[in-house]
């Protein structure tokens, strides 16, 4: 019995480092790629010189894509996508989940329907409003359309994080003598505060990551790296340790963040429908 | 109550109101210029009513999408489910193995899908891929896995794959690690077999959690988009021209912008239907775990 159990258990490790070796070998792979000398590309796989190059050329922007200004711009439209989204889901989640009220619902299941339109629907006519409005390829044009991300998001997660919290504790400090909007801002908003922390973090993991948006309501000025690293691949010569670098250092702020908010990640991936 | 108390809620979600208007805004304008004939060489339109949408329907590229999309959806939602239900069961074990390597595990996840597609096409490339490289010992050197039609939809779905079984894992895990003791106790004492405890325990009690993941992963596949551009762009031939595709095509390269939207409208009315059943699903499971509190 105890033998048949530790060969059980090591078959079980075994099927687990199949699946992570599945997971992990394109990143190692990229690695690898990226660290390739371009003369020696496609000789060799695994035993070359390796050298910097490639990210030199990747972000000395040589290769005439800017490369480090698309990261800027992915940066910049991440982050005010989530800083206009929690200025204006943060007091509509707590509403919500505090009053029942007409019109509520039906805000919330619109917000969650954003999450599941094909994104599409919206970006096509955008695009042509976009045009005329002068928004195609800026800042405030791509900030607006994330919304359709970063939005239901922060709204649905901040509601659960909301509807935790017991009511009386708010209630006390009415009692107090505290003022409707202390109580949210002193009680209420410092309890969910790791829940805005990593409800943030994901949003902006979410914005970051995205790319049909850009692709379309962007052409160079507002484009960001997940546009541009695709950008690598044409050309005449294929530029594989060009394209791997760009990948690689595009994927960097995202999974440096993911690993942080690990604890939180149930919640926020199953718009908090699953609580761990 | 006085009023101010009454239309407090109200004046709270007023900025997300609108906000939510300014999306809502291009769909409708999207709706609308859905019953013209509005194009790059047609600026002016014409009111053609419902004849986009007739065209649609009776196009066999139409037809041909819808195919390819819900082959993908099924395949992506079918493997992740079952290769993630299994990676979350192997963590639930907790062993040493398993807790190092659980840290990891939401890594492909956080990778922007369009980057995944990049990485798979470069390893892909049957002549210098390094997939075709690693295969040549075991006869299987020259793969060609994004040139031919059946290929192209097959790596397609396992780049989908490769991105979303974590988070199909991260849920069942979470799932798992709420489960009740008690009962698996119980079946312990009986002296009850592990194909037994898992079909007549964990599975009906996990089911709700894997149903979130499916349904979740299911939906989003209807409207792929990312992986297949960057992957594929649809080829070889219309072999995997999804709807989300189709309707980029038809709108941004060939500038029929009314036509195009009737694409995303008929794929968003199916996604609406299926968002009716996951959020009564999503409700049911959220009262339940409140009553179980």
């Amino acid at each position: 019995m105890t033998v048949r159990k530790r060969l059980l258990g090591w078959l079980a490790d075994l099927a687990l480092i199949l699946y992570f070796l599945f997971a992990l070998f394109p990143i190692a792979w990229m690695v690898i790629l990226s660290l390739k000398p371009a003369n020696e590309l496609f000789s060799t796989y695994f035993s070359f010189t390796p050298t910097l190059d490639g990210y030199r050329t990747v972000l000395g922007d040589s290769e005439g894509i800017p490369f480090v200004r698309f990261f800027v711009n992915s940066l910049v439209v991440s982050v005010g996508a989530v800083v206009l989204s929690l200025v204006v889901g943060l007091p509509a989640a707590y509403a919500s989940a505090r009053w029942r009220f007409k019109g509520s619902e039906n805000l919330m299941f619109t917000l969650l329907s954003f999450r599941f339109a094909p994104e599409l629907t919206v970006i096509i006519p955008l695009f042509v409003l976009y045009q005329k409005l002068g928004l195609f390829d800026t800042y405030v044009g791509m900030i607006w359309v994330l919304q359709l991300v970063t939005l239901p998001l922060i709204v649905w997660i901040m509601r659960s994080y909301f509807a935790d919290l017991t009511p009386e504790l708010e209630q006390a400090a009415l009692l107090d003598g505290y003022t409707r909007k202390q109580a949210f801002f002193k009680v209420a908003l410092p309890l969910v505060k790791p829940g805005i922390a990593a409800v943030s973090l994901l949003a902006f993991i979410f914005a970051w990551n995205n790319f049909v948006f850009p692709l379309i309501l962007t052409s160079n000025e507002a484009q960001t790296v997940t546009v541009g690293a695709l950008s690598f691949l044409g050309g005449d010569r294929p530029k594989y340790n060009l394209t791997a670098a760009a990948a690689l250092v595009s994927v960097v702020p995202p999974l440096l963040l993911a690993l942080t908010i690990q604890r939180y990640l149930v919640r926020g991936l199953s718009f908090g429908a699953v609580k761990s | 109550m006085g009023w101010r108390l009454t239309l407090r809620p109200y004046i709270l979600i007023v900025p997300a109101l609108l906000l939510t208007c300014g999306i809502l805004y291009p769909f409708g304008l999207g709706l609308y210029y859905t019953l013209f004939d509005f194009s790059a060489s047609k600026p002016q339109p014409d009111m053609v009513r419902f004849e986009n949408y007739r065209t649609v329907f009776t196009q066999d590229a139409f037809w041909n999408s819808a195919w390819v999309t819900v082959l993908y959806a099924v395949g992506a939602a079918v493997v992740e489910t079952v290769l993630g239900v299994a990676v979350a069961l192997l963590l639930h074990r907790s062993s040493f193995v398993g807790r190092v390597l659980e840290k990891i595990l939401i890594l492909p996840l956080m990778i922007a899908p369009v980057i995944a597609a990049i990485m798979w096409k470069l390893m892909l490339q049957p002549s210098v891929g390094v997939v075709n490289h690693l295969l040549k010992p075991f006869g299987l050197g020259g793969v060609q896995w994004t040139d031919t039609p059946a290929g192209a939809l097959l790596s397609s779905i396992a780049v989908d794959v490769w991105v979303y079984t974590p988070f199909v894992a991260i849920l069942a895990l979470a799932g798992l690690r709420s489960l009740p003791t008690s009962p698996f106790e119980a079946a312990a004492v009986d002296g009850a077999g592990w194909w037994y405890t898992f079909r007549r325990l964990t599975l009906p009690m996990l089911w709700p959690y894997v149903l979130v993941a499916v349904i979740f992963r299911f939906m989003d596949s209807l409207k792929v988009f990312d992986i297949i551009y960057a992957l594929t762009e649809g080829g070889p031939g219309d072999s995997t021209v999804v709807l989300q595709i189709r309707a980029y095509l038809e709108a941004i390269r060939f500038q029929r912008y009314s036509f195009g939207i009737s694409y995303t409208i008929v794929l968003w009315a199916v996604v609406y239907l299926a968002a009716m059943v996951l959020v009564r699903h999503l409700g049911k499971i959220q009262r339940k775990a409140a009553e179980a509190k």
